[in-house]
């Protein structure tokens, strides 16, 4: 099999691969920032406030992010006057700026549904426990409850950070070149479909490895009280042994 | 004994091979893009329709051939094709030394140039020399790349016009590739890009004689240049398929001659597509 067709595409694909991550890191930090304080709103109990964040993130769950981008990005140049009156259409002209909208605000629904139901699983226990030492509200969530829902969110997250990875490939349909529609426009012209995919699969492969990766870190990094100690009476023995030894 | 046999396989062989090379082809699957009208669109009733369709579906009544469309997007259709997901691409498609490279083409039932259009008194300039009409070879004219410079060109994703804007302003102008040539005009009407390249006939009737083209004109000459656009568009077929390519050549020729074409053109265009 010829391969000079991949070998010749590679640093293309790269550069494709650098927009791909950057639109990813983008959207994942905005949109986990937007997300907290979505989760903490989904959850008042005053319906003016849980009511518009439930129907913002029912709206971006229940439709295919490619008609969000669509809405965004054509739905836009529709409104290029009232846009042009707030001078916001030098943004909306963007295909960037609309990618990484539209990715911000589809992860970020995501992701406050994912917290939701972390803030909720915290033990009722150790929140009694807290007010009974007289925490406020504020330092309740902050020294209590949030660190405890990051924990326990963040299995769901790493899928949830994955599975954007993975969306970030649609936006090559606003003619970015990302690392889809890099593979894309070389396979216009050298009719080599499935050499040319594949590649780009693999590309995708290492970088949802890395976030993998990073996340068992972050996992391992945050779940230390769980993990069994090294026992004191195993260190005696330890130690008693390398005396005899010398 | 064995003598009589081998002989009686071989006459077998022969008429086995014979037999296959007269059969007639009785179903043809057609693939088309279904997003390029004038030329094969789908109406607002799901129903696949324009020019080439039409023409297909002449075509395929002149072989006494049933068939059957499949739409497949625009930058998938030749590896469609070379996948055996249908037989014939009747799509518009321009005849091109890159794209013989993977199929073969009959020959061409339209030829019409590419063009460039603009919002209305944009005052772009697409070449230097005044007074072209048609411009048949590229080297011959002078690109006006110093004012192209920094503009925004929308073209279709895998086309010829695709490659012929890489090939010739690539250095100087922004180039957006879309996967329709819906996508690329909406964004020209949006003011995100100066221009747009594409088939002239396409361009008029999918778009400047359309509600959302009605600020926009055509601006400098048709381009024909062979070495990109091809000596216009033919029916794709696989490069083994030389009897289907074969029989839709007679078919074409047929059809040119009896007066379907010609009904078929008429009914679409207020010209000659077929060209000289």
């Amino acid at each position: 099999m010829d391969l000079s067709i991949v070998w010749e595409s590679l640093p293309r694909l790269f550069q494709g691969s650098l927009l791909t991550v950057e639109i990813t890191a983008l959207s994942v930090v905005i949109g986990l920032a937007l997300a907290i304080p979505l989760a903490m709103m989904r959850l008042a109990r005053n319906p003016f406030v849980w009511m518009p964040v439930y129907a913002y993130i029912f709206y971006f769950r229940g439709t295919p992010f490619i008609v969000q981008l669509f809405l965004i990005y054509y739905g836009s140049g529709q409104f290029r006057d009232a846009l042009d009156a707030a001078g916001l259409w030098p943004f909306f002209r963007e295909a960037y700026f609309c990618a990484v909208l539209a990715l911000t605000l589809n992860t970020a629904a995501y992701t406050a549904e994912i917290l939701r139901g972390a803030i909720q699983a915290v033990p009722h226990g150790e929140i009694e426990a807290a007010r009974a030492c007289g925490m406020s509200r504020a330092l309740l969530y902050r020294r209590i409850i949030l660190p405890k829902a990051f924990r326990l969110a963040l299995p769901a997250y790493s899928n949830e950070v994955v599975f954007l990875l993975q969306t970030t490939s649609i936006v090559s349909i606003i003619a970015l070149m990302d690392l889809t529609g890099v593979a894309r426009v070389i396979i216009a012209r050298s009719f080599e479909p499935y050499k040319l995919f594949l590649t780009a699969a693999v590309f995708y492969l290492v970088m949802t490895y890395a976030i993998l990766f990073a996340f068992r870190k972050v996992e391992h990094w945050l779940s230390g009280h769980l993990r069994e100690r090294p026992s004191a009476e195993k260190e005696a023995a330890a130690a008693a042994e390398a005396v005899a030894l010398r | 004994m064995r003598k009589f046999f081998t002989a009686l396989a071989a006459v077998a062989v022969i008429g086995l091979i014979a037999g296959a090379a007269s059969a007639e082809i009785k179903k043809v699957r057609i693939g088309t893009e279904g997003a390029y009208p004038p030329f094969n669109y789908i109406d607002e009733n799901g129903k696949l329709r324009g020019f080439d369709v039409e023409i297909a579906q002449a075509l395929c009544d002149a072989m006494k051939a049933e068939c059957e469309f499949v739409v497949q997007d625009w930058d998938g259709i030749i590896p469609g094709l070379l996948a055996k997901k249908y037989d014939a691409i009747i799509a518009s498609m321009s005849i091109t030394e890159e794209r013989k490279k993977k199929v073969d083409f009959t020959d061409k039932y339209y030829n019409t140039p590419a063009k460039f259009v603009q919002r209305k008194g944009a005052g772009h300039k697409i070449i230097l020399e005044d007074g072209v009409d048609t411009v048949a070879d590229v080297s011959k004219v002078h690109l006006n790349k110093e004012g192209l410079k920094g503009k925004t060109i929308a073209v279709q994703r895998a086309t010829i016009h695709e490659n012929f804007l890489r090939d010739t302003l690539g250095d100087v102008v922004t180039i957006r590739a879309y996967a329709t040539q819906d996508e690329a005009n909406m964004d020209l009407v949006s003011g995100r890009v100066d221009l747009v390249l594409a088939d002239s006939v396409a361009l008029d009737d999918g778009f400047l004689k359309t509600e959302a083209g009605k600020d926009f004109e055509f601006v400098g000459p048709g381009f024909t240049d062979r070495k990109w656009f091809g000596d216009g568009a033919g029916i794709a077929v696989r490069k083994d398929d030389t009897e289907l390519r074969e029989a839709l050549n007679k078919a074409l020729k047929q059809i040119l001659a009896d007066g379907t074409y010609k009904k078929i053109n008429d009914k679409y265009f207020d010209f000659d597509v077929y060209g000289g």
